[in-house]
């Protein structure tokens, strides 16, 4: 099998990007809540996010006329792969408090690892990434780590 | 009244949710998540050019299912502090799945939740695990 991840992607193990500011609407824990068809009042009335409500929160925000062909836009966290297709891997979440209205949010990213995978229909590429979110205070809200594959 | 940590046996199944992504569905939680990728909306660019045999349940909004599971069944009666899933098969719009648990071990007031999406296949396309605390 031959090697996809060179030097130079390996050399992205450890970068990071500049904490993302988010504000937390209530407006928006509804949105989300109603998307996902929460059953629990206290997601349904906004009062407290539920726990996925983050994902994709610091993503970068781009011009349409900057997104790629499958619609995404380029991650500036996220070095040229030889492998194109975007699929979801998987996450790992700890939470130290509840996300509520008003909260602002910092949230940091660091890729943690590059590492290739045989896949059942060819390689894989795992890009995963460490997130940290905390409080206007400081405060550990959330821990995450997230698998990207690219396949 | 007793609390659920009393109750709770290794072993106990939580109850289980089916979930049906419409197009609907799926173009709101995307929205909501400001995930514009195409194989969750463009039929023709999925299939011809990424070659999924349909529109892609998102991965992640089967996680938030998995939580749900999670919550419902703990209730009032404590707080999830750790969950994680990976998505190891694809779903396609027009699948109908099921979301569901298992507890899997107890430790004092800790207990591990082993939690699922299955297929209509009966294959687990989305394991995971939960820890919560129950209130003392």
């Amino acid at each position: 099998m031959p090697d996809l991840i060179t030097d130079e992607i390996r050399n992205w193990i450890g970068r990071s990007t500049e904490p993302v500011q988010v504000e937390i609407s209530r407006r928006d824990i509804i949105k989300y809540a109603l998307a996902t068809e929460q059953r629990l009042e206290k997601y349904l009335r906004g009062d407290e996010a539920p726990p996925m409500f983050l994902f994709g929160a610091d993503r970068p925000l781009t011009q349409i006329a900057d997104l790629g062909p499958d619609g995404l836009m380029r991650d500036p966290l996220l070095p040229e792969l030889p492998l194109k297709r975007v699929m979801a891997g998987g996450i790992k979440q700890r939470y130290f408090r509840a996300v509520v209205p008003g909260d602002v949010l910092s949230i940091s990213r660091r890729i943690s690892n590059i590492y290739e995978k045989q896949g059942s229909s060819g390689p894989l590429i795992f890009v995963d990434y460490e997130l940290n979110v905390r409080a206007a205070d400081g405060e550990l809200v959330m821990q995450e780590t997230q698998s990207r594959i690219n396949r | 009244m007793t609390t659920k940590r009393l109750d709770v046996q290794v072993g106990e199944s939580l109850p289980e949710r089916i979930h049906r992504a419409s197009n609907v569905s799926l173009f709101l939680y995307n929205a909501a998540v400001w995930n514009s990728h195409r194989i969750h909306y463009d039929e023709t660019y999925t299939t011809e050019v990424e070659k999924h045999p349909g529109v892609v349940i998102d991965g992640p909004l089967q996680g938030d299912w998995l939580t749900q599971t999670v919550l419902e069944w703990l209730g009032d009666d404590g707080r999830m502090v750790e969950f994680q899933y990976s998505n190891r098969l694809a779903a396609y719009l027009g699948e109908v799945l099921t979301a569901g648990g298992i507890v899997s071990s107890i430790e004092g007031n800790v207990a591990t939740i082993d939690v699922f999406i299955r297929n209509e296949a009966g294959q687990v396309i989305t394991p995971g695990s939960a820890v919560v605390h129950f209130s003392s």
